[in-house]
Parts: C-alpha cells; sequence; structure tokens
C-alpha cells in the first residue's frame, strides 16, 4: 500500500490514496493539483470519507472543478479539473 | 462503451451495498437492543448504564454525519487553507452553549470548571502536535473506527495506555516535580492507601492543580440572577462573543478570496461580505447540525442521569454497582468515572489502567484511578460503554451511508497511530481533558481556560502540520511513484 501518482493519458493524471487517513488524502491532492496544468484531470482514488469534504472545499476555495464523484463501498474515486 | 459497462456494474453493486450495509447496521442496533433487554431482566438497575450505552450511539450517529473533528478543524486550515470545519466547530460551540446553559438555568448541569494555568496550554499543544500525525481528535477517533478504521481504533489504544502510564508512573518522570508540589501534595493530607508522593501525576495534582483557581465567566463578574448568569455570562460572554470574532477572523483570513472570485466579485462591500459569511456557514451546515444535536442530547443525559441518580437516591453510579455486589475497581471513595455526559478520554485511560492491573501493575494506589475514577471491570464501566455506543452508533450511520469499509493501516500509519495517540494521551493528561472536556464542554460551559487549550492546541496543530508537510516532500522525493 503506497500512495501512486501517475499520468494517465494528455492531460489527465490519477492519484490512489487508499489506505491514508486525514490529513494524507487532502494534503497529497492539493500537492497533486499544484503539479498539473490548467485544464488538466486529476483521478483522486481515496477511501477516508471525511477527506473528501475537505477535498470539496479545497477545489471551491482554489477554483477547481470536482465534476465526478463516484463512491461505491466506501471507496471514492473523483474527478477535478484544474481551473485558472 | 467500456465506461458505460463499468457504470452500470458500479450501479448494481451500489444497490447491493446499500442494501446489505442496511442489514448490517439493522442488526447492529437489533443487537444493542437485545443486550439491553437482557441486561434489564438480569437486573433493572442496569439501566444507569444502558443510558450511557445509548447516548452514545446517538452520539457516534452525530459524530458521523458531522464528520466532527477538531483535530480536522486545526489541521485542514493550515495544511491545505480548508476553514469549513474550524467554522463547523465553532458554530456547533455557540450552539451547545446555549443549550449547556438551559441545562444549567434547569438545574441539573453536572459541569465543574477546570484549573487555569500554564498546564493548560502546554497539554494542548503536545495533543494539538499528535492529532496531526493520528488523522483525528479524541472523539473523531472513535467514530472513525465505526467506520472500519482500524488505524483509528489502534489511536484510541494508544491513548488509554498513554494515559494509564502517566497517571500512575514515577521514576524520571518525577524530574518535573517541584519541591513545592511534593510539599504542597504532602499538606492535603489524602488517605494513606495512596503514595502521593511517588508518582509525578498525584503531586502536579494535588499538589499544583487544586492550588489554581478555576471559575466561570459569571463567576467572575459576580453575577447573581441564574438566568443572566448562565446565558449572558457562561454562553454569550464565554462562547458566542469569541466564537464569533474567530468566525469572522477566519472569514476574511480564509474563505473570503476564494470567494469573492467563485462569484465574481470585483469590490466587495457589506453586503457580500455578510453574503459571503453566511455561505461560509452553509458549507459548514453538517457539523453545526452534528454540534446542535451533540449539544440537546448532552444535556438530555445529564438530565435523565440526573434522575435515575434521585431515583436509586444516589451520588454515583459506584454506589448502584456497590448495592449489585460489584466492589472490585470502587475508588476509596466508592466511586467511578461517569460525568453524566458526552466526555472520551478518562474512561479510555480505565481501559488501559484495567488491563494493566490486571497484568500485575500497582496502580490504585494514585489519586487518578485510587481515589476518583476507579478502575471497574470494562464491561461494568458504564462510560467506557458510552465511548463503544459511539462507535456502534458511527458504523449505523457509515454503513447506512455505504461508507463503511475495515482498513487496515499500513505500517506508516500504525506508527503515527502509535505515537501521536500516546502525546494525545499525555497531553490530555497535563492539560485535564481532551478537545472535548478541556475544550468543547469547558468554553459551552463558561470556562475560559478552554480557550487557553485551543490556543495550545493550535499551535502543537501548527507546528505538526510544519512536520507533517516536510515528511510528505521527503517521501516524494524518494519516491519515484510519487514524483509530485
Amino acid at each position: 500500500m503506497a500512495v501512486k501518482f501517475e499520468k494517465t493519458g494528455d492531460g489527465s493524471y490519477m492519484l490512489d490514496v487508499c489506505g491514508y487517513v486525514c490529513p494524507q488524502p487532502q494534503m497529497y491532492t492539493k500537492k497533486a493539483l499544484q503539479k498539473l496544468g490548467v485544464g488538466d484531470v486529476l483521478t483522486v482514488v481515496f477511501d477516508n470519507p471525511s477527506s473528501g469534504e475537505s477535498i470539496i472545499s479545497m477545489c471551491e476555495s482554489d477554483g477547481n472543478d470536482l465534476f465526478d464523484q463516484n463512491n461505491q463501498n466506501g471507496t471514492s474515486s473523483w474527478k477535478i479539473r484544474k481551473g485558472g | 462503451m467500456v465506461e458505460q459497462t463499468g457504470m452500470a456494474a458500479g450501479v448494481s453493486e451500489r444497490s447491493t451495498a446499500v442494501h446489505k450495509g442496511a442489514r448490517y447496521a439493522a442488526a447492529i442496533v437489533g443487537a444493542v437492543a437485545v443486550g439491553s433487554v437482557l441486561a434489564i431482566a438480569a437486573d433493572t438497575r442496569w439501566i444507569y448504564l444502558l443510558v450511557y450505552v445509548w447516548f452514545g450511539l446517538v452520539y457516534g450517529l452525530f459524530l458521523q454525519y458531522g464528520r466532527f473533528c477538531m483535530a480536522s478543524a486545526v489541521r485542514d486550515l493550515f495544511a491545505v487553507g480548508v476553514p469549513r470545519m474550524a467554522v463547523g466547530v465553532l458554530i456547533a460551540v455557540a450552539l451547545y452553549s446555549l443549550t449547556a446553559a438551559a441545562v444549567t438555568v434547569a438545574g441539573f448541569s453536572t459541569f465543574h470548571p477546570n484549573a487555569m494555568g500554564w498546564h493548560v496550554l502546554i497539554g494542548g499543544a503536545i495533543f494539538g502536535f499528535g492529532i496531526i500525525f493520528t488523522g483525528g481528535c479524541a472523539s473523531s477517533s472513535l467514530y472513525k473506527t465505526g467506520e472500519g478504521n482500524l488505524g483509528a481504533l489502534l489511536v484510541v489504544v494508544s491513548i488509554s495506555f498513554s494515559q494509564a502510564v502517566m497517571v500512575a508512573a514515577g521514576g524520571w518522570l518525577n524530574w518535573f516535580v517541584t519541591a513545592s508540589w511534593t510539599e504542597s501534595a504532602i499538606a492535603k493530607d489524602m488517605p494513606e492507601e495512596l503514595a502521593v508522593t511517588e508518582t509525578w501525576f498525584d503531586q502536579f495534582l494535588a499538589g499544583h492543580i487544586w492550588d489554581l483557581k478555576s471559575t466561570t465567566v459569571a463567576q467572575m463578574l459576580g453575577m447573581q440572577d441564574p438566568v443572566i448568569a448562565a446565558f449572558v455570562g457562561n454562553a454569550l460572554l464565554s462562547a458566542i462573543l469569541p466564537t464569533a470574532a474567530l468566525l469572522i477572523a477566519l472569514y476574511y483570513l480564509a474563505y473570503r478570496k476564494g470567494y469573492l472570485r467563485r462569484k465574481g466579485i470585483q469590490h466587495a462591500g457589506l453586503r457580500e461580505d455578510v453574503r459571503g459569511i453566511w455561505s461560509m456557514f452553509t458549507s459548514s451546515r453538517n457539523t453545526a447540525i452534528a454540534g446542535l444535536g451533540l449539544g440537546i442530547f448532552a444535556g438530555l443525559q445529564m438530565w435523565v442521569t440526573g434522575a435515575l441518580r434521585e431515583h436509586y437516591r444516589i451520588f454515583n453510579f459506584g454506589e448502584l454497582l456497590a448495592d449489585m455486589g460489584y466492589t472490585e475497581g470502587l475508588s476509596l471513595q466508592y466511586t467511578v468515572f461517569e460525568p453524566g455526559y458526552w466526555y472520551i478520554t478518562t474512561q479510555e485511560a480505565q481501559w488501559g489502567g484495567w488491563v494493566l492491573n490486571k497484568l500485575g501493575v500497582e496502580n490504585m494506589n494514585n489519586i487518578f484511578f485510587g481515589l476518583d475514577n476507579g478502575l471497574p471491570n470494562p464491561l461494568i464501566n458504564a462510560p467506557g460503554f458510552m465511548s463503544i455506543g459511539i462507535i456502534l452508533g458511527a458504523a449505523v450511520l457509515a454503513l447506512t451511508r455505504r461508507e463503511f469499509k475495515w482498513k487496515v493501516p499500513s505500517l506508516e500509519t500504525a506508527t503515527f497511530a502509535i505515537v501521536g495517540g500516546i502525546l494525545m494521551g499525555i497531553g490530555a493528561r497535563i492539560a485535564m481533558g481532551c478537545n472535548i472536556g478541556a475544550f468543547f464542554a469547558t468554553v459551552t460551559n463558561g470556562d475560559l481556560s478552554g480557550w487557553v487549550f485551543l490556543v495550545g492546541m493550535a499551535a502543537g496543530g501548527y507546528i505538526g502540520v510544519r512536520l507533517f508537510n516536510w515528511w510528505i516532500d521527503w517521501r516524494a522525493s524518494r519516491n519515484d511513484e510519487l514524483a509530485l
């Protein structure tokens, strides 16, 4: 179990922080988003529900677009488009 | 096409999960109900303990619903610039203070103010540093355990043992004891069963803490009228006004910029700012609702417990236990710890202390266990059952919300949980409580020492976040897969 951050395609990235608890998922998400260019999409996979709330607020205040929230059996896969 | 299949599979999996999760949730409630009936059938006096179980269950529901976490409040603000939980907790403080005032006016409050002193700031800082690494505060570690997070359970275990060791240890810890503490502790003329000069905590407690002043805002201002004292002194002045000031500061420091940009506002006037503050409040709605719910039920629990005490003509559950033939683990005063409302850390210290006692450690000759709180078997520890109730209540809601998942901690998470938990236990005992006992319950009842705890906790949290940030960067720099 380790944090994985990889490029999955042109302008799309994947961050897998499953198994990690607060504050790591939100901190890794923030750091990963800083690496992305405007318009790039980051898929964050995590399984710590309370981190989701922080990610929502973080996207709101930083102007990133959280456009897809898929939650299944305690694991979440969310897509964020980096804003300008 | 591939994506569509994936989505269809996801939907069917989801509906099965709802069904299964809801069934497990119902099974938990059913099991607690059957257990309660069996306990009452054996002896109706167990109702006293069952009140703790069921209120714990309700607290667990609220905590999970609002994801009520003081660690998150401090940490997310410093780590990712998100004030959401801080705002939620502060609104909860304001709302809780009103129910606390109502409880006081009605005459069944069991609250006692904490002693004010440097120890609150130092303990708060150690506690605040610890919670960054555990990922949760004392109360959220319980609700997260209910979400299947075994790392959070490890935090609970760690807090239990570190506190149990802290209150009974001597040796090199006595290095922290000053001669005046020892002298003052001896002068208290404690029962001879206690070895007050052997452990550092007893000398700290009897020789220092007991000599400090503890008071409420209403007492300080000499407010005589009980309604004015509770609502104006202890709710408005101690909780609501400081909360309002902090909320406005949070708005300007952490929310305003993002809000104005989202709304496309260039030059904001008072009207826009009021709307912005309201928007900040509503984004923390769930936590605020949880705070209000916790406040109402904590008040209700004090009332129910008070009524039961009157019914059984007792001051403390220990007397009832003695009547029922359970005298083992009672304190010298025939008491056990039972606060009568929402509380977290002391019962955890008792769990750890009880295990150590069974392993042959002599830990009933100190003030904490021997004189005040006792060391009851966990099977008859009422507030201990409240904590178990919190875990179960959180599990019920997490299961129904499809958020339950067994999570086994990695070595890294487990290490952080244990080390952070130890620090939380140490901090909680030095400060005489955790984020609930030393902060939440105090500031909402007119005791300003809680704000000192918050300052300490925020300072410790800030340093913790800096260190954690450094740790993440260091790890990323050594791992090609991460390359953040």
